[in-house]
């Protein structure tokens, strides 16, 4: 095994959980073995190269603090070119997916998207996929230098939380066409409620059927006092305001109690609830992967369980 | 202003998925196939700028395949102005996937070209910025929400916690769509027949696809189940439990 190269991620001058779940995972392998671990950082984010202790060497390529898909990526591809990892780590997010597939392509590197799971093996990595919305494992072993895209949550952040004393090279790129040209960055739309505050939240997913049958959840919501969430479909269909968002996109949700509604559990919503304390999935698929989450279950028909638990709760 | 909307047909996650007898594969015998939902998105965003007149004219593209017709002539329906087949080929991956659109491209001009963002099938990466990389052009994925003027688009990224990055991005280029302004509309049954009585698909033949990803699944399986859900067989038992963690 050669070296591993971590492709961090920040926004607003922090680095993003992703950073350190992937430099955790990078030093374990880095230290079973006789490979580096190197992260590359963009902007000022050198400066906060004392958080990335469990990097062996930090390497900067500067450029603008806001991502950009094309001078990022081009940066990245420079540093990759030069140091030749046989392992980068990218994140299976939006800035990382740009930064991935246009790096590894170039350089004729194989992809391996959504790993859940990374090992070395042999003289090269294992990496395990969660494809088909969670439902199945793929293994890919890569020996030769690949690109490794990892999802948000697969690894421990705290492994890789690790103050220390990088040694921080500056690394000289070229910035790109400048085709795209970053111009703001827009927060999000004030909602009717803070989901990331609320004590108890009732979600549902694409398993409501309709936008009609929402109301049963808010009921469930009104006797609950808890306040209504949703997966990602309900809000692409029109069905439900963004503000109320779970998952990768959307809001991270830490609640007491979380009860999904016909929610099947794919990564990308799993992302931003599973830190919930309690989890309760009523799903009447009993192989859906929110049970893999859940604390408890129920596979009955959910407008059946809700419409008794609002009756007994009234 | 030309766009070129790229579709593909993935399993249908309804249905109870296997792995077939190489155990690297998912066992495809059984199970219905349906359009890719980001890429529904890609053709809703499509026809929306063409509906406002920042498009002149949309063309659906997609591999030809089990129902590929019918998916095209749907795309008709829904508003698109042409439908192109890629035939002669049989792409294992998002890399020949890629190359085969990439082919089909260098002779269709196009300003803009719309795909998915993400499918649950491409294990090897994601097919826009791929197929970006082999067109040479630039590439926004995560996108919802699309403007076009002057030779430009105006597009929003979106990242984490309901942030979005808002691009100007030169055309030509090929955008990863994750959403629509709006759901991506319904066509009754009865359009669509009427399409097929009078449409013609143009057919391309997709050309060299290369050499592929460069990995392949050495294994497939379901997920391991952890511990799992206690399952709760009443409602009695659901009210003890939102009892005990303090939900009542």
């Amino acid at each position: 095994m050669g070296d591993i190269l971590v492709i961090t991620e920040h926004l607003k001058g922090e680095f993003q959980d992703i950073t350190f779940e992937m430099l955790g995972r990078a030093k374990e392998m880095a230290d079973s073995s006789s490979g580096q671990c190197a992260a590359v950082t963009f902007g000022g984010m050198n400066g906060k190269a004392g958080e990335l202790g469990a990097a062996d060497a930090v390497i900067s390529v500067g450029g603008s603090d806001d991502f950009n898909p094309e001078s990022y990526a081009a940066a990245v591809q420079s540093v990759v070119s030069a140091k030749s990892p046989s392992l980068v780590m990218v994140g299976s997010t939006s800035m990382g997916m740009d930064i991935a597939n246009s790096v590894a392509t170039v350089l004729d590197m194989p992809t391996v998207s959504y790993c859940a799971d990374i090992n070395t093996s042999g003289s090269g990595f294992s990496c395990t996929s969660s494809m088909y919305g969670g439902k199945m494992n793929a293994v890919t072993n890569v020996d030769g230098p690949a690109v490794a895209m990892v999802l948000a949550g697969a690894f421990n952040a705290d492994a890789g939380r690790i103050s220390g004393s990088p040694t921080v090279e500056d690394f000289s790129v070229e910035s790109g066409s400048g085709k795209v040209r970053f111009k703001q960055l827009i927060e999000p739309e004030a909602g009717d409620v803070d989901i990331t505050q609320s004590e108890i939240l009732v979600a549902v997913g694409r398993g409501i059927g309709s936008k009609d049958d929402i109301e049963l959840a808010e009921e469930l919501a009104e006797v609950l006092d808890a306040d209504l969430a949703c997966s990602r479909p309900l809000v692409d269909a029109g069905w439900m305001p963004k503000a109320h968002q779970v998952g990768k996109s959307g809001m991270k949700v830490k609640p007491k109690v979380y009860i999904a509604l016909g929610i099947s559990g794919a990564p990308e919503h799993i992302e931003g609830m599973k830190s919930s304390s309690t989890i309760i999935a009523i799903n009447s698929d009993k192989n859906a992967p929110i049970f893999d989450v859940a604390h408890y279950g129920m596979t009955e028909d959910l407008f059946d369980v809700v419409e008794e638990l609002v009756e007994e709760l009234e | 202003m030309k766009i070129a909307v790229l579709l593909k047909k993935v399993p249908d996650l309804v249905e109870d998925l296997e792995v077939d007898g190489s155990e690297k594969a998912l066992n495809t015998d059984e199970i219905k196939f349906k359009l890719n939902e980001y890429d529904d998105h890609a053709l809703e965003e499509a026809i929306l700028l063409k509906e406002s007149g920042a498009a002149d004219e949309v063309v659906a593209m997609a591999v030809d395949g089990e129902d590929v017709d019918k998916m095209l002539f749907t795309a008709i329906a829904k508003g698109v102005d042409k439908a192109t087949k890629l035939t002669d080929g049989n792409p294992a991956d998002s890399h020949q996937l890629g190359k085969a659109f990439a082919n089909a491209l260098a002779v269709e001009s196009y300003d803009l070209v719309f795909t998915g963002v993400q499918s649950v099938d491409d294990r090897d990466g994601q097919m826009a910025p791929i197929l970006a990389s082999y067109l040479h052009v630039p590439c926004v994925s995560v996108v919802s929400g699309v403007s076009v003027s002057d030779g430009t688009a105006v597009v929003h990224k979106e990242y984490s916690g309901g942030m979005m990055g808002e691009f100007e991005v030169d055309l030509p280029a090929v955008l990863g769509i994750q959403a629509a302004k709006q759901a991506p509309r319904y066509t009754p049954v009865s359009k669509i027949k009427q399409v097929q009585e009078t449409a013609v698909i143009k057919e391309v033949s997709m050309g060299d696809l290369g050499s592929g990803a460069g990995s392949s699944v050495a294994s497939m399986a379901p997920p391991e189940k952890g511990v799992g859900a206690e399952m709760l067989d009443d409602i009695e038992a659901l009210m003890d439990v939102l009892k005990d963690k303090g939900a009542l």
